[in-house]
């Protein structure tokens, strides 16, 4: 009895093993067929420009204003740290550190496959639960290259713009609560910062991690919806699964480029 | 949504993230100031004791940064540290230069002081600085300052 349930178990997690590295191989085909036809993206560039201007400009709003908040938090709290140290005046290079290497990248991240990668799947799953990628087939239009490739572009290209749009915006906030609000020095805010913060180190690091994220979210997004089940209770399932194994994956990619990138210092 | 207007806001969007970027860079990092890319050179200065200086800590004159500590390393021949600093090629230094490890305020960073001295030859690239104080160690501070202390109480006595 305790022989046939223990097998049964280990059956199940072979199955669980196979399935996952069935799906992630089927997704990296999936990566591969995306940029191999992605030609037409950049020759129709029409294409590309609805695409940006669905997930870049349509995200701007969201991200802007949570990036001047979380900068106006960050001056709030480092403010009231820093205060009892004395050193109040290296609250420009908390703000800048902290949103140039992390908080933008990710917190943008989030925001991104939230509001942008979730619209895809539903988009795409849609898409193919009312058959209309089907119809482009018999068409001869590839559906990749026409509808997919297009939105992976426009990920990849909107995710770093927006993620330096975060930051700027942060330290902004940053300066409105710490200087004009608080009282801390001027000069001493911005000369501080200009000298922790390194333009290879720090601010090219996070343009780097900005990209990684995009080009993580827009290809899970694109897979899940892509992959959906053709019905309203599968592309439901699979904007759900796109927005948690996106921020999952934000996360364990943010711990493991932070490792490598900033070790030592 | 009309096709200008589609355009125009993605040129802004495009811009904007562009700009961001430029802002961070410029008025946010250091591109600004000493680009300390591949007009540098190289000099060396062996010191007993580096304290808690690191890797990229700055290289100052005058209170001017001239240049960063590139590597730190263990002189197996003379059991001290040897301080590979990159100097920015606009400054040179005289041969007779001091180096010695400073301290920004009370608990601030530690970095390379140079002080320069009167000879007429400069030091060239690779070459070392002869003349170096190491780092002050608290502990050692106090100690001797205990031990003289503890030397005056006794011909106070006497």
């Amino acid at each position: 009895m305790f022989g046939r349930s223990a097998i049964v178990n280990i059956r199940s997690i072979g199955h669980h093993t196979v399935d996952a590295v069935r799906r992630f191989g089927y997704a990296s085909r999936f990566l591969a067929l995306t940029i191999a036809g992605s030609g037409a993206s950049f020759r129709r560039l029409r294409l590309l420009i609805r695409e940006l201007y669905f997930t870049g400009v349509l995200s701007l709003i969201i991200v802007l204003v949570s990036g001047l908040f979380v900068g106006m938090v960050l001056g709030l709290q480092g403010y009231h740290t820093l205060q009892t140290y004395g050193s109040e005046s290296a609250l420009g290079v908390l703000v800048a550190l902290s949103l140039v290497r992390e908080l933008g990248p990710v917190v943008s991240g989030l925001l991104f496959a939230s509001r942008a990668g979730s619209a895809m799947t539903a988009e795409i799953g849609l898409m193919k639960a009312t058959e209309q990628l089907a119809a482009m087939e018999m068409m001869a239009v590839d559906p990749i290259s026409r509808v997919v490739a297009p939105r992976f572009w426009a990920g990849v290209i909107s995710m770093p713009l927006l993620a330096a749009l975060f930051s700027a915006m942060g330290i902004f906030g940053g300066y409105l609560v710490g200087v004009v609000l608080i009282g801390v020095d001027e000069g001493s805010f911005w000369s501080q910062m200009n000298a922790a913060v390194d333009f290879r180190n720090d601010i090219l690091n996070g343009v780097v991690k900005s990209f990684v994220f995009g080009v993580a979210v827009t290809w899970i997004s694109l897979f899940e919806g892509y992959d959906a089940p053709p019905t309203a209770e599968g592309v439901s399932g699979a904007t759900t699964r796109t927005v948690v194994t996106s921020s999952l994956a934000i996360l364990g990619l943010d711990f493991l480029l932070t490792s490598f990138m900033f070790r030592g210092f | 949504m009309e096709r200008s207007a589609l355009d125009l806001w993605v040129g802004l969007f495009v811009c904007a993230g562009l700009g961001a970027l430029l802002i961070l860079a410029m008025k946010v990092g250091n591109m600004t100031s000493i680009g300390l890319g591949n007009h540098t050179y190289i000099l060396y200065a062996n010191f007993d004791n580096i304290g808690g200086l690191k890797a990229r800590a700055p290289v100052k004159s005058a209170g001017v940064v001239v240049g960063r500590v590139a590597s730190i390393g263990f002189d197996n021949a003379r059991y001290n540290a040897r301080v590979e600093l990159s100097i920015d090629d606009r400054y040179k230094f005289p041969k007779d230069t001091t180096a010695s490890i400073l301290t920004s305020g009370l608990l601030g960073e530690q970095y390379v002081g140079l002080d320069a001295g009167g000879d007429s030859v400069n030091l060239g690239p690779g070459e070392a600085i002869k003349l170096t104080q190491s780092a002050v160690v608290l502990e050692k501070l106090i100690s001797q300052f205990l031990y003289s202390k503890a030397a005056e109480g006794d011909t106070a006595k006497k």
